[in-house]
């Protein structure tokens, strides 16, 4: 690219209409944080001012603190993503080692149901996993949200590959010191695949964060609700139009992953670009 | 494996040793498979052909009475109509919106990590919260859009709830979701294409921009393209968050979407097994499109 370094002067049309598109982009956002600062009568004279006549932004965000437990669906929402990812690394890692490095009979089985199960989207078992749940006395408590997510045939897959391009003798040094093969799974095999390792997280905490499908058929109550439930109790329950803290709520949700976003850009979006292919 | 084997470390690393430690590393992932995926999968397959109700007592096998019903289902009809028309705005929107303006960001060196971010952050926000914000926005009596609207002196449409725009609002809200996601892509499969062919092109007397996009871009971003295509299109007959937060399939079931009605069926009405052939549905429209995707993968090996 640097053979064609254009004048600014030239490239201010292209930079203009990116940041055009860029701001249309944004209004969302735009919109959302400027009515979380605005009282009622304001919102409600539905001016196009971007900015308060009366700063009522302490009212607002107040109103979301003290009407829902926020702090609680945020604890909740890093429970239930920290224990999604927890078990996930726990059985894919070994499993992605086994089917990249070992020779077994009924490897290629196993392999064949790992293709199989990238097929079914996590739709599909919702029913009958509800019903088991349901059974169990299970609902509303953290084993729902987290259990039918603790297996991902898509890490399982993922890792499989980025190990088999690990050369057979860093494995082989390792057996020769004496280290067992659960020993070099987690101390030479995956330090070893790092970037597959941060872009699978990354990847499955934006997913499960945002998540409602799952969370609005196994949990009713508060105590146990993700940031994404907690938007939608807020609305339902406090502000059906009082939008000025419903935007305020749906700030306080979107912040922690999107300040996340803005801190670690890059992973972000290899993390996502290359493993969000799962669709 | 073993050829280069030490005598006393030949033991550890006999066959029979080493499937037994690959069952054992195995086996924590394949429980969990058969428990969480491989079970509750053919469980659906199975509830599909029964009556089942929660609440009910017992279940009787009705064969394919679920599907012959669906077929006279003139809500469902209506879903399966609103989830084809909202792929059918989604995928091109996001799509050829992503392609332009991967063309724009790659046309200059400056701004290209800035407005990836500023593009890509709806992909990892809080799909329910920026519903919110959307339907703050698209409010027909105090919503920012329609005030602008209004001060231009157009009409003021009742974009989420009127019949004749919701499926427009919630595909322009879609579009919003999945363009950064696919710019990410084309980003990714314009990068790969060699400088070279371009020189190469002027050289050939392509010169004009739009000579070297078709000549050179096109052709070398068809297999990301048709990638995406298919990406996109499962993705977006997914579509469910904005249906349950901004119009729980309304107003009057002109937004109602296959997994919008499937969920609705099971765990509203909890008609479990007709829930259940939905479900099979939308997983018959999911392969076909990964089958599609298949295809399509092959097609990219031979081609690049």
């Amino acid at each position: 690219m640097s053979e064609r370094a254009i004048p600014l002067h030239r490239d201010a049309p292209r930079l203009l209409l990116l940041a055009a598109i860029g701001l249309l982009m944004l209004m969302p956002y735009i919109w959302m944080v400027a009515a979380s600062m605005k009282p009622l009568d304001e919102i409600f004279r539905a001016s196009l001012s971007l900015l308060p006549k009366r700063f009522h932004g302490i009212e607002n965000y107040g109103k979301v603190f003290s009407s829902i437990p926020v702090g609680r669906y945020l604890w909740n929402g890093l429970v239930v993503c920290g224990g999604i990812l927890f078990f996930q690394l726990l059985f894919a890692v070994p499993a992605g080692y086994a089917l990249a490095k070992l020779r077994f009979p009924g490897r290629d089985l196993v392999f064949g149901a790992v293709m199989l199960g990238l097929l079914v989207p996590p739709h599909v078992p919702a029913l009958p996993l509800y019903v088991a749940f349901s059974q169990m006395g299970l609902l509303n408590t953290y084993t729902a949200l987290i259990a039918p997510f603790t297996i991902s045939v898509f890490a399982v897959f993922l890792f499989r590959q980025f190990f088999r391009s690990l050369p057979d003798d860093l494995i082989h040094a390792a057996r020769l010191d004496g280290m067992g093969e659960m020993t070099i799974v987690w101390r030479v095999v995956l330090p070893n695949t790092w970037p597959a390792a941060t872009a699978f997280s990354i990847f499955s905490v934006v997913a499960h964060w945002n998540d409602l499908f799952w969370p609005l058929i196994v949990v009713s109550d508060t105590s146990h609700a993700t940031p994404a439930l907690g938007v939608l109790f807020f609305r339902s329950a406090e502000a059906g139009d009082d939008f000025g803290a419903l935007m305020a709520a749906a700030v306080i949700m979107t912040a922690p992953l999107v300040i996340a976003f803005l801190l670690a850009q890059r992973r972000f979006v290899e993390g996502i670009a290359t493993t969000g292919l799962k669709g | 494996m073993s050829d280069m084997a030490l005598p006393a470390a030949a033991g550890a690393r006999a066959p029979l040793g080493e499937a037994f430690a690959a069952w054992m590393l195995s086996a924590p992932a394949i429980l969990a498979y058969f428990l969480m995926l491989l079970l509750p999968t053919l469980a659906t397959v199975a509830l599909a052909f029964t009556d089942y109700e929660l609440g009910a007592d017992g279940l009787h096998w009705i064969g394919f009475e679920n599907f012959a019903e669906l077929l006279r289902d003139r809500a469902f009809a209506t879903s399966l109509r609103n989830t084809l028309v909202y792929v059918g705005l989604v995928t091109p929107g996001s799509i050829l919106g992503a392609l332009a303006l991967a063309l724009l960001i790659e046309a200059g060196t400056r701004g290209r990590t800035f407005f990836r971010a500023v593009f890509f952050l709806p992909v990892v926000s809080l799909t329910v919260a920026m519903a919110a914000a959307w339907q703050y926005l698209l409010h027909p009596t105090i919503g920012p859009l329609n005030a602008m609207l209004h001060s231009i002196g157009a009409g003021q449409p009742e974009w989420l709830s009127s019949s004749s725009t919701v499926m427009l609002s919630l595909s322009a809200i879609g579009i919003w979701e999945n363009l950064g996601f696919n710019l990410v892509l084309f980003l990714a499969g314009l990068t790969a294409i060699p400088r070279e062919l371009y020189s190469a092109a002027e050289v050939d007397g392509a010169r004009s921009a739009w000579e070297r996009f078709r000549l050179v871009t096109w052709p070398m971003l068809g297999p990301t393209t048709l990638f995406v295509l298919t990406i996109t299109m499962i993705r977006a007959v997914r579509v469910f968050d904005t249906v349950a937060v901004l119009t729980q399939g309304g107003p009057n079931k002109a937004s109602q979407v296959l997994l919008y009605t499937m969920y609705e069926e099971g765990f509203t009405y909890f008609r479990l097994g007709y829930s259940a052939a939905i479900t099979l549905v939308f997983l018959a429209i999911v392969l076909a499109l990964m089958w599609l995707q298949t295809k399509v993968l092959d097609k990219r090996v031979h081609y690049v």
